[in-house]
């Protein structure tokens, strides 16, 4: 099984992580990427309840995978994916009342996510469970990472705070920019352009390094 | 509620729109923006689909309340959802099957449209009655059109002109979406 092979699950897990990363590389997910990263926090929690979704979903699905018949497959999957959100929906609403408040309407919307569709269809759907929750659980984390990645910058700049607690002295003026909706579409088209350039980069170094082994 | 029908329509389409106010169906803003001959009959049919979803949404809510069924409207709400894509489909299909070939693969993917579950989840939890939640399905939907078409007209503008390649694609998309977010965040406070 894969299991017994670490190597293969690592990569599997890895793949979602960087590779396939949802938000910077496949930019998918992108309505609650920008609209709850206004802090650090709201970014975890919701990075965190989307990747609870996208395991437990995933995981039913590739268990039903032999039964779905094929032609109703993507309502079966949405009807999946909309219980295991209304469960985490109650959930938050009952571990904390003013984090609901903050994420609003975008836990429900977690249903429409399409990197939970995308990941049922393109990989759940074809593998065994086990792989399949492996895999979600990557592109998880990496959509966690993305939204942290949004929310810290954001956080940073528009508040001069850090998981609520104040980086510089009262001289500080907060960008109120970055907290409303441009600043969400100004730091991930920032940080697009940043892992543009890092591509761009590597490239440039690996060619005088290839040149350079010739001479030698 | 006290808000009057023209506040809310107002709201929707300009002070709060759905798109680059709310966050709200960002994949066909990125996706479908490319060429304005598809950004605005993309615009209509989402349109027709949120009016749809939200007259269906306010008569479920009605009935999931009076059985005390909560709990069910989310997954109640997604299938209503589908199915009225469908039966946009199947309309557009019969009627005008030139411009369903041209919606192409974009038309099923309205169901995955954030914008509209959030329709019918937002004219929900502001507890509207029904002229209220249809006044602001349309604002929304027009909204939508609105954003698509003024990023669409852009987009097209820019592909004759010299961006450096760093920032060609996705990245300068979100940066003209800022720009265009931080125009409309002028009309705040427009609708009271």
């Amino acid at each position: 099984m894969t299991i017994a092979n670490t190597p293969q699950t690592w990569d599997e897990f890895m793949e979602g992580v960087w590779k396939q990363n949802p938000t910077f590389v496949m930019i998918l997910g992108m309505c609650p990427t920008l609209a709850v990263t206004v802090s650090a926090v709201n970014a975890i929690s919701m990075g965190i309840s989307t990747a609870l979704v996208l395991i437990a979903s995933c995981g039913l699905v590739s268990m039903m995978r032999n039964v779905t018949p094929k032609e109703v497959r993507i309502a079966v999957y949405i009807v999946i994916i909309a219980t295991f959100v209304t469960a985490v929906d109650y959930a938050i609403q009952a571990i904390s009342l003013a984090l609901y408040d903050a994420l609003g309407a975008f836990i429900q919307l977690i249903v429409v996510n399409c990197i939970i569709l995308g990941r049922a269809e393109a990989h759940a759907a074809k593998n065994p469970p086990m792989p399949a929750m492996i895999n979600a659980a990557g592109m998880g984390a990496g959509f966690t990472i993305g939204l942290l990645s949004l929310g810290v910058v954001r956080e940073i700049l528009g508040a001069g705070t850090l998981f609520g607690i104040g980086l510089f002295g009262a001289g500080f003026q907060p960008w109120v920019i970055m907290v409303l909706p441009p600043g969400g579409f100004f730091v991930l088209g920032a940080w697009l352009l940043f892992f543009a350039w890092l591509e761009r980069r590597k490239l440039r170094k690996a060619i005088p390094l290839a040149e350079a082994a010739q001479h030698v | 509620m006290s808000e009057s029908a023209f506040q809310i329509f107002v709201n929707a389409l300009l002070a709060n729109n759905f798109v680059l106010a709310m966050f709200l169906g960002l994949c066909p803003f990125l996706g479908v923006s490319g060429k304005l001959d598809t950004a605005f009959p993309m615009g209509v049919a989402t349109t027709f689909v949120m009016l749809v979803a939200s007259l269906c949404a306010y008569g479920l809510n009605l009935l999931l309340s009076a059985f005390h069924l909560e709990f069910l409207r989310l997954i109640s709400y997604i299938v209503i959802i589908a199915s009225s894509v469908q039966l946009v489909e199947m309309v557009l299909k019969k009627y005008s099957p030139a411009l369903f070939r041209a919606l192409g693969i974009y038309l099923p993917l309205i169901t995955t449209n954030c914008a509209v579950l959030g329709v019918a989840l937002f004219q929900t939890a502001r507890e509207y009655d029904f002229v209220q939640s249809m006044v602001f399905s349309f604002g929304g939907g027009a909204g939508f059109t609105l954003a698509l078409v003024l990023m669409a007209s852009v987009r097209e503008r820019l592909t004759l002109s010299n961006v450096p390649d760093l920032a060609q694609g996705t990245a300068l998309s979100l940066m003209l979406a800022g720009i265009l977010s931080l125009s409309f965040m002028g009309f705040a406070g427009l609708g009271g």
